[in-house]
């Protein structure tokens, strides 16, 4: 119990990933598909978000990094964030807008072909 | 100098800028984008070709971009085994846009623009991925080059967008494993790079946070190689997108990927964990096995010439995973050799696909009957590239499958040698049928005197028939230096003790 409850951010993004995996894999609306896809990316990134994330630390900037206390100061990491895998994640999340955008214009120009949005009934105008 | 020296960043940066020229002076003129395309190519093959020179001359090349040293700024490392994936790659894509302009003027005359934009950028993609020594900078780049193959592949006709659609959900889902892998790498190791990694990574083999970023990465590569059984998205993608797209994504694609697994296995990871540390290799065999008579069969059924070569990439693609995972030297150095043959041979079926569909319109194999009249040099080439999927000596198909039963026996893997052969022996059947029926003059018609069926010889234009004997006379060539290439250049990427 103590183990699920120190790691709850790791559930919360294996339960996340899981709700957009199901949506990819088992929705059949291609919208639905597309939210699911989304949600999936999002928990990846808020996996990362949250391992850079510590308790009692601020954002990694150093203040005071100039002048003369610049050379006494102690720079202890703990007390900061670790901020790459912040950055990783802007990263990251202009990939999922990126395919965000691919999938939806996927979406649209299936509609104004087949007038559906629903798999089954483009398949069965497939056949 | 300064550019032999600046080459690696100008592999990746030539055809990333060509992207925006071609959308700028295409937006004037239109006629301008294949001439960009066209120099862009011919010059990222030209630093490409000098780079893999200077690495057979001076060793494995190390770039760093922006100058930051490589723990913590994105460096491109330079090896025999990516140098001669980067040739490969840059002298398909220069063929693919020879090939493309009659093509996409007859397929897609509305979209020049945008094709050769997305086809540029594809290519970035696949290079970058391919030089990078950066674990997360590779996801960028596969999401680049995956982000334009759909593009490139909803181009195509009627049903392309919804194969496109499945593409993307199920290339998210791989990227997105691949990219959870690396975080769980980082966690454990606080590093990116891949040198940097596979320094730290060896204390921590013990635990079972990096068996699951191994099994997560390997997973994510899989389903973007479309490897048995997350192949699913594949026949449908290749065979509804433009004959251009396919031309280039599928001889490129899925090679790129198996690159990244042997990168990941041997430079993240190495082959002691893999191999030895891990009893992952028989299952995975097996699958491979599965992947290659799945393949095979399934290209039997297809009436289709492009859905049949779709189903001969999933076999293809078990003969790499496969041969990688033998852990033998043969097998390892037959996977990489396979990797270029299968690029140049996908590529000629493709490209002659491409000219049945310009010439004749229809992809049916019963389309093809009285080619051998109508089109001599075509189907030359085409012969030599089915008798190099076949495995015939002297052409470069015969010499990778040598390797990899070579690395079966070694490994005692003698399942993976039948399916071996026996996917070859499926090879013969469906090329000689394909051959058969295009040496029969189609049904003569009864209106019609004798006369009249008299073929006249119609050849494809030069554009498109320049790449097709290109690739068909590399495949001769390729295969008579296998020995040289195996020696020079696959030997130095094996992992030390195989």
């Amino acid at each position: 119990m103590e183990y699920l409850v120190s790691h709850y951010n790791y559930w919360i993004y294996i339960l996340l990933m899981m709700v957009g995996l199901y949506a990819m894999l088992a929705k059949n609306n291609l919208v639905k598909k597309v939210i699911g896809m989304s949600i999936f990316q999002t928990a990846i990134i808020v996996f990362y978000v949250s391992t850079g994330a510590k308790r009692e630390a601020t954002i990694p900037i150093i203040a005071h990094g100039h002048g003369h206390d610049a050379a006494h100061a102690v720079i202890d990491a703990a007390h900061y964030a670790n901020p790459l895998p912040h950055v990783l994640m802007l990263t990251a999340i202009v990939v999922s807008v990126g395919t965000l955008g691919v999938a939806l214009a996927l979406c649209l120009g299936i509609y104004r072909r087949y007038n559906t949005l629903e798999e089954d009934e483009i398949q069965e105008q497939l056949q | 100098m300064i550019i032999y020296e600046q080459a690696p960043a100008l592999i990746v940066v030539i055809p990333l800028l060509s992207a925006f020229a071609i959308n700028i002076f295409g937006l004037y003129n239109r006629n301008t984008c294949f001439p960009i395309a066209l120099l862009a190519m011919a010059a990222t093959l030209g630093a490409a070709t000098s780079t893999l020179v200077r690495v057979l001359q001076t060793g494995p090349i190390s770039y760093r971009l922006g100058g930051w040293p490589p723990p913590f700024g994105i460096e491109y490392v330079i090896d025999h085994l990516n140098g001669l994936v980067l040739v490969t790659i840059a002298a398909v894509s220069l063929l693919a846009v020879i090939f493309a302009k009659l093509s996409v003027e007859k397929e897609l005359p509305e979209k020049i623009q945008q094709f050769y934009t997305l086809f540029v950028l594809l290519v970035t993609g696949l290079l970058g991925m391919t030089l990078t020594g950066d674990a997360f900078n590779l996801y960028v780049l596969l999401e680049i080059s995956a982000l334009t193959g759909y593009a490139l592949i909803a181009l195509g006709d009627n049903r392309a967008l919804l194969a496109s659609f499945n593409y993307v959900i199920l290339g998210t889902i791989g990227a997105s494993f691949y990219l959870l892998g690396v975080g769980h790498l980082y966690i454990m190791t606080g590093s990116l790079n891949m040198g940097d990694l596979f320094n730290i990574l060896p204390a921590l083999y013990a635990t079972r946070a990096v068996f699951v970023a191994f099994l997560l990465v390997l997973c994510g590569v899989w389903l973007k190689m479309a490897f048995f059984p997350l192949h699913t998205w594949l026949p449908n993608a290749y065979t509804y997108a433009p004959s251009a797209a396919g031309c280039l994504v599928a001889p490129l694609v899925t090679k790129v990927s198996v690159y990244i697994m042997i990168r990941v296995m041997l430079s993240v990871f190495s082959a002691n964990y893999v191999f030895d540390v891990l009893s992952l290799a028989g299952p995975i065999v097996w699958l491979s096995v599965a992947a290659i008579l799945f393949g095979s069969i399934f290209a039997l059924a297809q009436t289709d010439l492009k859905k049949m070569l779709t189903y001969l990439i999933v076999a293809e693609v078990g003969y790499m995973v496969g041969g990688v995972w033998l852990a033998t030297g043969y097998g390892i150095s037959g996977a990489i050799l396979h990797i270029v043959n299968d690029a140049l041979m996908t590529f000629c079926l493709f490209v002659f696909a491409g000219i049945v569909a310009y010439k004749i319109g229809g992809q049916k194999l019963s389309d093809l009957q009285g080619l051998y009249r109508k089109m001599p040099v075509t189907m030359a080439a085409f012969t030599v590239g089915a008798l190099s999927m076949i495995g015939v000596p002297p052409t470069a198909g015969f010499f990778s499958k040598w390797y990899l039963i070579l690395g079966a026996i070694e490994a005692g893997s003698y399942h993976f040698m039948a399916a071996l052969l026996i996917s070859s022996l499926v090879n013969a059947i469906l090329f000689f049928r394909i051959i058969e029926i295009a040496y029969f003059e189609p049904k003569a018609d009864h209106h019609h005197g004798t006369e009249s069926s008299e073929a006249v010889i119609s050849e494809a234009p030069f554009s498109m028939l320049l790449p097709l004997l290109v690739v068909a006379v590399g495949l001769i060539v390729i295969g008579l230096y296998s020995g040289t290439i195996v020696s020079n250049i696959i030997q130095y990427s094996l992992p030390a003790g195989l």
